[in-house]
């Protein structure tokens, strides 16, 4: 594939702490240009760690994260955002006490307000839901409410890679099947890089283009997502009990 | 063997919530300013059961967690709490007219919460609550978290500190007690190790667990757990499941759980009530509910029509359709064209044999315990529910543990074998679906070739280049399938009501997960609707569809063509 | 390692940030800074000339102000925050401060520092016999913010309820014991119980309308109660004799004793040569005493439900009541139990002076009290004595700088940069550790093995 040839995001070696005790323990992934990848593990493997790793807190102790051919590894956060990276952290962390509309507008805050409209118009498509409560408190939104409006705002900066940590936690079937689709017209029609962390294994291989699968810190295992869908190991750890 | 007095009890006929509530929720409306997150809700809790509160989000399960547990005083309702059997109709009436907040007795109490503070529910009314978001006192130690569970027996065990402070013998002999019961709790959630570590550093399965065995310490009738699956995986799914069949059926506590993940609801739930839009759409047993063609459509999903937006399939299917236009002969072409305007006729057509049809019972085998939209048949539909519901309950009890996905999978009017036919997902379990009629060349390859076949566990069923002579049949008619899995189908080579009705356990696999919802051809009965829609017979499903009230499915169709009914009964070419 | 897909990134290597250029223009652009704002503060000195304001331009030390900045600046980014292996790291490795070694050495630390508080003022006549009196005074001042931190400890530390108005429940102690004494002849021990009681009373008083408040409203409305209670005593001229204070408060006795002079006197009923210094060894005993049941009695609480519930209460407060505790009671009682051993601390201290007026209670000195307890590390009582005694016997030591002026000439006055170098000493130790001089939290109940906890993991509560 054509899309495969240039690296948007290539993590090397990189090794993270909490205090004393390691997280990360030399983690190498390549996100490339248009691509969809997941990282899939355990609770605990280090799934999420790697995550804020890429957006500098905590910074790599070791290693190297690079992005469009810039290290990053050092840089602050709001920095690193400013390149066009967008997450949607563990927990939503979304702005309880802002509307649903200053969320979106906080997201939006390095884009150029000619496009908020535009943007807006997307994401209320994607997610119906926000437009009915788009005066409503984020914090008075039920969870899966939350999550959707996290997705939302890092939409709203259009990032050039966007990386969701568990998007589809607390979310309805339904709705998960509509964030998994969504997630994949973006990437299909906009081109949009996707970084994925999931626990709902099944439908995040499926999606991706490429997956990981990390254990206790480590990469274990990479491959198409097709490919990882048929290992047994994957299957036995993460796809047992008919749990899609 | 609790189940057994249950049954007992409860003599067959109304289900055991009506007859021994722990809890029940009457005219339950919370507003917040204008917005109405609950309306007009009731619904009760059955003692001794595990309750699912399911429904999309938003639709104001946690919100209904919240008053039941205090955090949020409800506009209006009542919500009553009862120690001890039965409905103790008497004593709630009595408490409610005196503006008490509670009245106990030696062998049981009313508690009428929205009466009362949250820390009290908790206290007196002996109601646990998880959170959503956990939250554990994370600088605290796991075995520490337990003790503050238990703070208001030590509270006075301590004299209210004095005594403690003087350092009392009976406060130390309280203290090693209550320590006693976190190391319970901590055993029986796997966490004994981790004792002495910070809450905040357990991984994230354990602190949901923790949370758990933190509920239980307070010594609860009723726990109620908000997402307790949320961010597990599979394996820890299966154990959560454990722990709460563990702690309904042991320490006799009640369970009220809202959760996303059907596997844990559909296996260990009794009882599951539906909330849309902060109202009930649906309440009843969970074989029941999760056939109930309102909750599939607000919750589980039927609406497949997103799926033709996925590039990949619209690919697939341009291929095919552009394929077969090519052999296709005009006369196909000249029949879809009368299609439309033929549609409304067909449709009038539906609904006066509709309404003739509505009275005999022939629908409702098919769906089983679906609940009848029609008001008239709500009656007896309620009533046939609760009788089937301690036969499946027993037998999830005793079977389900060992089989996960069996129970989500089973109709409730099937026997053993179907509980073991759909047994997870080995594709050496394929079998052919017992009862299947006479199919067309089974077990050659199919004419179909799908790049990515092997990607997908199971077998690919046989499909055929082009539908049979007399075209298809409209597989929208069977419940789940819209025009964009129709399309799908028909790109895999299924044309007919029969071919699917042949579907064996490994090619119902694999087109789950090539359609990429595993599970729900069996949750909806794709093969069994098939089987009657192929005899020629109708489902209640069918009979809306032709009626033209499923948006999702095409009426018309039928109507339009009703020279395709005698292939289709046939079964064959 | 199954196949990690390995094309290397095609990466334009611009090296590690800590490149001298980076370093060097973040360090420029601070020294702009320091240029634009050191011009009017530094660079211009006003003196009163006839006719006027006369402007002189002290061109050298303003130049002197920007290369100490640039170079200061050029040092940071080149070893700590620019580059791949701050120094901080390897030092703060290095440093007994990391956090078990601390905590290693707070364990015989602790024993050391009861041991010589016990002997202290015998230490003090016997080495030091020509200042004793000024450093058993100090010991004893040292002693009153002990008592006084580890009161609010209890609110602040435990609970994590901020009280910015604890020098409030102080002053009622001090008035309480000053107008018993005054209109109803009390003496000190039967003084000291009531004012305690009193305090406590007013800290029910503050706990209710704050209870439902959290973070910042929380903090302000306790300050306000603090300047409301100093404003009073101020004001209520006729009742507390307003701003010329309350004096001739009396003395403790020892079991009726008085220390003093002559017949009758504590050295002469045990046959002993009167000194001077005689009160304030009891006095030193007295707040010490105080201290330690104050210590006492929180370490046990601690381990009580209403301690644990304390705890409970500062790391989430929704999942405190879902476990059926009473919030608000908890609340109370901490702010009550708080407000009760600065009541103690209170009256003491009014019979230690002999005098007090409004002035003693500013909010200054619920400013340093607060210091004492964040300094220390919420919650942690050998960090609160650690940071009393260097915080109050740092403040002191810093009056005898005599040496600077060696260094700095004649001309400088240290006394005037004590405050100075106070703060800074604050600022870098609160750089160093975050979270206090003793951060980790000690578990109250323990099953196997007793381990520390981060201090990342514990909440701080409201209004931090």
């Amino acid at each position: 594939m054509s899309v495969q040839a240039e690296t948007l995001l290539s993590v090397r070696g990189v090794e993270t702490y909490y205090g004393k005790i390691v997280a990360l323990r030399g983690v190498d992934i390549d996100v490339h240009r248009g691509e969809i990848v997941t990282m899939i593990g355990a609770n605990g493997a280090g799934k999420s760690t790697l995550m804020m790793t890429i957006c500098g807190q905590p910074q790599a102790r070791n290693g190297q994260v690079i992005y469009d051919g810039q290290d990053i590894t050092l840089m602050p956060t709001h920095e690193i955002i400013s390149l066009g990276i967008a997450q949607s952290p563990e927990g939503r962390r979304i702005f309880p006490r802002m509307t649903v509309m200053e969320n979106l507008q906080m997201g939006a805050a390095l884009v150029d307000p000619g496009l908020f409209d535009e943007d807006l118009a997307k994401v209320f498509k994607l997610f119906p839901r926000l437009k009915e409560r788009i005066a409503q408190r984020g914090g008075t939104l039920s969870g899966g409410e939350q999550q959707m409006l996290a997705i939302a705002r890092a939409l709203m900066s259009r990032p050039k890679l966007l990386l969701l940590d568990e998007p589809s936690l607390g979310l309805a079937p339904l709705i998960v099947k509509q964030i998994f689709d969504a997630i994949r017209v973006l990437n299909e029609e906009e081109g949009l890089t996707v970084f994925l962390v999931e626990q709902n294994a099944f439908h995040a291989l499926k999606l991706a283009h490429r997956g990981y699968v990390m254990v206790n810190g480590n990469i274990t295992m990479s491959g198409t997502g097709a490919e990882l869908l048929k290992r047994e190991e994957v299957r036995a750890a993460y796809l047992e009990g008919g749990r899609h | 063997m609790k189940t057994a007095t249950k049954m007992k009890t409860i003599g067959d006929t109304v289900p055991n919530w009506d007859v021994d509530p722990v809890l029940s929720v009457e005219h339950l409306t919370m507003r917040f300013g204008g917005l109405v997150a609950v309306g007009d809700l009731s619904f009760n809790v059955g003692r001794g059961d595990i309750t699912a509160l399911i429904g999309p989000n938003g639709a104001g399960k946690t919100t209904v967690f919240n008053c039941v547990t205090g955090f949020y005083k409800p506009t209006e309702g009542r919500i009553v709490m009862r120690h001890g059997p039965g409905r103790q109709d008497d004593a709630v009436q009595a408490v409610t007219a005196s503006g008490l907040k509670w009245k106990s007795a030696a062998e049981g109490g009313v508690f009428l919460l929205e009466r009362m503070p949250d820390h009290e529910i908790s206290h007196k009314a002996k109601v646990a609550r998880t959170f959503q978001n956990i939250r554990l006192f994370g600088g605290m130690t796991a075995l520490e978290n337990l003790l503050v569970a238990q703070h208001n027996p030590l509270m006075v065990a301590s004299g209210f500190s004095l005594g403690g402070i003087l350092g009392l013998p009976h406060y130390k002999k309280a203290q090693s007690a209550a320590i006693d019961k976190a190391v319970y709790w901590l055993e029986r959630t796997h966490l004994v190790d981790r004792a002495d570590d910070p809450a905040a550093d357990l991984p994230y399965g354990a602190q949901r667990r923790l949370e758990i065995a933190r509920a239980m310490c307070i010594g609860p009738q009723l726990l109620c757990l908000d997402e307790p699956a949320a961010g597990l995986n599979p394996r820890e799914s299966a154990e959560l499941n454990e722990l709460l069949k563990y702690i309904r059926d042991e320490h006799n506590v009640s369970v009220l759980l809202i959760e996303h993940d059907m596997g844990v609801v559909m296996e260990i739930s009794d009882h599951v009530v539906v909330l849309d839009y902060g109202v009930k759409i649906s309440d009843g047993p969970a074989d029941a509910v999760k056939t109930d063609p309102k909750v599939i459509a607000a919750y589980l999903g039927v609406d497949d029509e997103a799926e033709i937006d996925v590039p990949e399939i619209r690919r697939d299917v341009a291929k095919v359709v552009a394929a077969a236009e090519a052999e296709k002969p005009a006369a196909r072409r000249s029949a879809a064209k009368a299609r439309k305007p033929a549609a409304k006729a067909g449709k009038a057509a539906a609904k006066t044999a509709g309404a003739a049809k509505a009275d005999t019972a022939t629908a409702m085998k098919l769906v089983g315990q679906t609940k009848s939209a029609k008001a008239p048949a709500k009656s007896s539909a309620s009533k046939a529910k609760p009788a089937a519901k301690p036969k499946a309950a027993a037998k999830a009890r005793s079977v389900a543990k060992t089989e996960p996905a069996a129970k989500a999978a089973s109709p409730a009017t099937s026997s053993a074998t179907a509980a073991a036919k759909a047994k997870p997902a080995t594709p050496a379990a394929a079998k052919p679906a017992p009862g299947k009629k006479t199919a067309p060349a089974k077990p050659a390859a199919s004419e179909i070739k799908i790049a990515n076949a092997g990607d997908y566990p199971g077998k690919q069923p046989h499909g055929t280049k082009k539908p049979r002579t007399g075209g298809g049949n409209n597989l929208t008619r069977i419940k789940g399938i819209g025009p964009a899995n129709e399309k799908k189908l028909n790109a895999l080579g299924i044309w007919h009501f029969d071919q699917i009705a042949a579907w064996t356990k490994a090619e119902i696999d694999w087109v789950g997960a090539y359609l990429s919802f595993p599970g729900r051809i069996e949750r909806e009965q794709w093969v069994k609707q098939a089987k009657v829609l192929a005899r020629g017979g109708e489902t209640e499903f069918s009979k809306r569809v032709d009626k033209g009230d499923v948006p999702t499915s095409v009426p018309g169709r039928r109507g339009a063509a009703p020279a395709r009914k005698p292939a289709s009964k046939g079964g064959k070419a | 390692m199954a196949a990690s897909d390995t094309n290397k990134p095609v990466v334009a290597q611009r090296g590690d940030p800590n490149s001298m250029y980076e370093s060097v223009k973040d360090a420029a652009m601070a020294a702009l800074l320091a240029g634009v704002l050191g011009f009017f503060f530094i660079g211009i000195r006003t003196d009163i000339a006839p006719g006027g304001l006369d402007l002189k331009m002290r061109w050298g030390a303003w130049i002197v102000a920007i290369l100490v900045v640039f170079a200061g600046r050029l040092l940071l980014n080149l070893f700590v925050y620019k580059t791949r292996t701050p120094v901080t790291r390897s030092l703060s490795s290095g440093l007994p401060g990391s956090e078990n070694t601390l905590a290693q050495v707070g364990k015989w630390l602790k024993w050391g520092l009861l041991a010589f508080a016990v002997v202290l003022p015998f230490f003090f006549t016997i080495f030091f016999p020509s200042r004793d009196r000024q450093f058993i005074d100090l010991a004893i001042l040292i002693m009153t913010y002990i008592m006084l931190g580890w009161g609010l400890n209890i609110v602040v530390g435990l609970a994590g309820l901020l009280d910015l108005g604890y020098v409030a429940f102080y002053a009622v102690g001090a008035y309480s014991f000053a107008l018993m004494a005054q209109y109803f002849d009390f003496g000190f021990w039967l003084a000291l119980p009531l004012a305690g009681l009193l305090a406590a009373c007013w800290g029910l008083i503050l706990g209710f309308p704050v209870l439902r408040l959290r973070g910042d409203y929380l903090a302000i409305v306790t300050l306000a109660f603090g300047e409301i209670i100093r404003v009073v005593l101020l004001n209520w001229y006729e009742f507390t004799n307003g701003p010329d204070g309350i004096s001739g408060i009396p003395k403790p006795t020892f079991f009726g004793l008085e220390l003093k002079r002559g017949e009758g006197g504590f050295a002469d009923f045990f046959g002993i040569a009167y000194d001077p210094i005689q009160r304030f060894i009891f006095l030193y005993y007295i707040i010490f005493i105080l201290a330690l049941i104050t210590n006492f009695v929180t370490m046990r609480l601690r381990r009580l439900p209403i301690g644990r519930a304390w705890e409970a209460l500062r790391e989430d407060e929704i999942a405190c009541r879902s476990l059926g505790i009473n919030t608000r009671n908890t609340k109370l009682t901490a702010f009550a139990i708080g407000a009760m051993f600065g009541g103690f601390a209170g009256s003491f201290f009014a019979t230690r002076q002999g005098f007090i007026s409004p002035e003693s209670f500013t909010f200054l000195e619920s400013a340093i009290i607060l210091a004492i307890v964040v300094l220390g590390g919420l919650g942690s009582q050998i960090g609160v004595v650690i940071a009393a005694v260097v915080m109050i016997g740092g403040i002191e030591m810093l009056r005898n700088l005599g040496f600077l002026q060696q260094v700095f000439g004649s001309g400088f006055d240290p006394a005037q940069y004590r405050m100075l170098i106070f703060g800074l000493a604050m600022v870098l130790i609160m750089v160093w550790k975050p979270r206090g001089l003793i951060s980790t939290r000690e578990p109250s109940a323990v099953l196997k093995e007793r381990k520390r906890i981060g201090a990342d993991m514990v909440a701080q509560g409201e209004g931090h």
